[in-house]
């Protein structure tokens, strides 16, 4: 049985424009996303994600189109969040040639969405997004918390508890993000990664904090994520993904190369 | 080869994924939305991602159920279901009550979750094979995508052209006669999945 770990790549998206901030603000430009997707797809990457951070919806369907130029050359998984709220949404990325949808803020206000999402699609192809964030001070057991609008809003949810709510309601996979660590490339919050991968029976992929290499064997390793996600260190071409892997691979992990 | 692999368009699959892949790699193909149209088809690809019943339900509502039919058992086109695809050409599924087109001796049935096993299979993996191909050869560095809750059991040992193991055993490949299913996706598995997608296109042959 192959046990190999996923890495993905992740490109936030902006009115059409690969863009990376730190703990969402301080957004600095990457590039085409089109472009930036042949260059991962190149180098081995497993799937690719987008995150669409659009902020006017007059923009909206500049991911759409993004996605159907990556979908027309790119041959391996595709996600697609940010701004997914209807069953419209979902089958418009879909046609455009996305193979799965990550639905966030909508699944926090409207959890039935996830259902009806995963009645009407399959579980295969919907990704709840969960931005969590540490609210427990230090001398207490850890604690994290739903945030929403880029963590800027809390909503008094447990994180581990919605991760297991959202697994109930059909969700394929979580993406889980640290509000903490997002930007931050201090490495992942493996506490919190690894109470949601034991939490819940479908895979979790870690993301927000890697900095360098070693924190995606540490994403598999200590937070027993079934896929790491990263963005920044592939953007600006420190690492490539081809690295990633191989690094992994030095470390015990199986990786497909 | 200059007609066309007809692509079925029942509203429950990605076709533009495999609409794209045969492209880059120089098949013919078409999207076919019109049942009748299979019938002069060359071979097909049945495509689909999402539940069993939800899966019968479109192909009766669309019209492709009974023309499917034809076209496999008596025009003994050559075909390939993909994912649901594959699963939809099986007589049942623990996913669903709707009874399948059971042009395999087959049942399809769900993974069980454990603290080591995540469900769905959603990943990278190898297959093993169970028997002579000229589709692929299933070394260890080929691997193709999986995403699945769901495998096939096909009762007839003949019928297994691969299978992969996660937790338990599953059939990744079947064929019988010319009616072929793959519970990856060669769309999504990059270059092993080119390669496979015109082995079928201009070598397989039932």
């Amino acid at each position: 049985m192959s046990l190999a770990k996923r890495i993905i790549p992740c490109l936030d998206v902006r009115d059409g424009r690969v863009v990376k901030g730190v703990q969402f603000v301080d957004i600095r430009d990457a590039g085409d996303p089109v472009e930036v997707a042949r260059r991962y797809d190149r180098e081995g990457a497993d799937e690719i994600t987008f995150l669409d951070i659009t902020a006017s919806s007059d923009n909206r369907d500049t991911i759409v189109h993004v996605v159907e130029q990556v979908a027309g050359e790119v041959f391996i998984p595709l996600t697609v969040g940010g701004g997914i709220r209807c069953t419209d949404d979902i089958r418009r990325m879909l046609n455009a040639g996305a193979d799965k949808v990550g639905i966030n803020t909508a699944a926090v206000f409207n959890p039935e969405f996830v259902k009806e999402a995963a009645d009407k699609f399959g579980s295969q192809c919907i990704v709840v997004a969960i931005d969590a964030k540490c609210v427990s001070a230090e001398s207490e057991p850890k604690k994290w918390e739903i945030f929403t609008h880029g963590g800027r809003k809390g909503t008094g949810l447990d994180a581990i508890e919605w991760a297991q709510k959202m697994t109930d309601y059909g969700a394929g996979e979580i993406l889980l993000t640290s509000m903490d660590q997002d930007g931050t490339k201090v490495g992942f919050d493996l506490e919190l990664t690894a109470a949601v991968s034991h939490a819940v029976s479908i895979p979790v992929i870690a993301s927000g904090g890697v900095g360098n290499l070693d924190h995606l064997v540490e994403g598999i390793t200590k937070g027993h994520a079934d896929a790491v996600l990263a963005a920044s260190i592939f953007h600006f071409a420190e690492y490539s993904v081809e690295e990633a892997k191989l690094h992994m691979q030095k470390h015990g992990i199986e990786v497909r190369l | 080869m200059s007609k066309p692999i007809a692509i079925v368009d029942y509203g429950m699959g990605n076709v533009g994924s495999i609409y794209n892949m045969l492209r880059k790699i120089g098949i013919k193909a078409k999207v076919v939305s019109e049942p009748e149209q299979l019938l002069q088809a060359y071979k097909i690809i049945f495509p689909g991602v999402g539940a069993f019943d939800a899966g019968v339900k479109q192909c009766r509502s669309s019209g492709f159920w009974d023309v499917l039919q034809e076209a496999v058992l008596e025009q003994q086109i050559p075909i390939l279901g993909i994912c649901l695809g594959m699963q939809l050409m099986a007589e049942s599924s623990e996913e669903g009550r709707l009874p399948g087109f059971a042009w395999v001796d087959a049942e399809v049935v769900k993974f069980i979750a454990t603290d080591d096993l995540k469900v769905p299979h959603m990943r990278w993996n190898t297959a093993t094979l169970e028997q002579e191909t000229p589709l692929f050869s299933c070394t260890e560095e080929e691997k193709y995508y999986f995403i699945h809750s769901y495998y096939v059991h096909c009762r007839q040992a003949s019928d297994i052209l691969a299978t992969t193991r996660y937790g338990n055993q599953f059939v990744a490949a079947f064929q019988h006669e010319n009616i072929l299913g793959v519970q990856f996706h060669p769309e999504k598995s990059h270059r092993h999945g080119m390669a496979f997608l015109k082995q079928f296109a201009e070598v397989f042959s039932p």
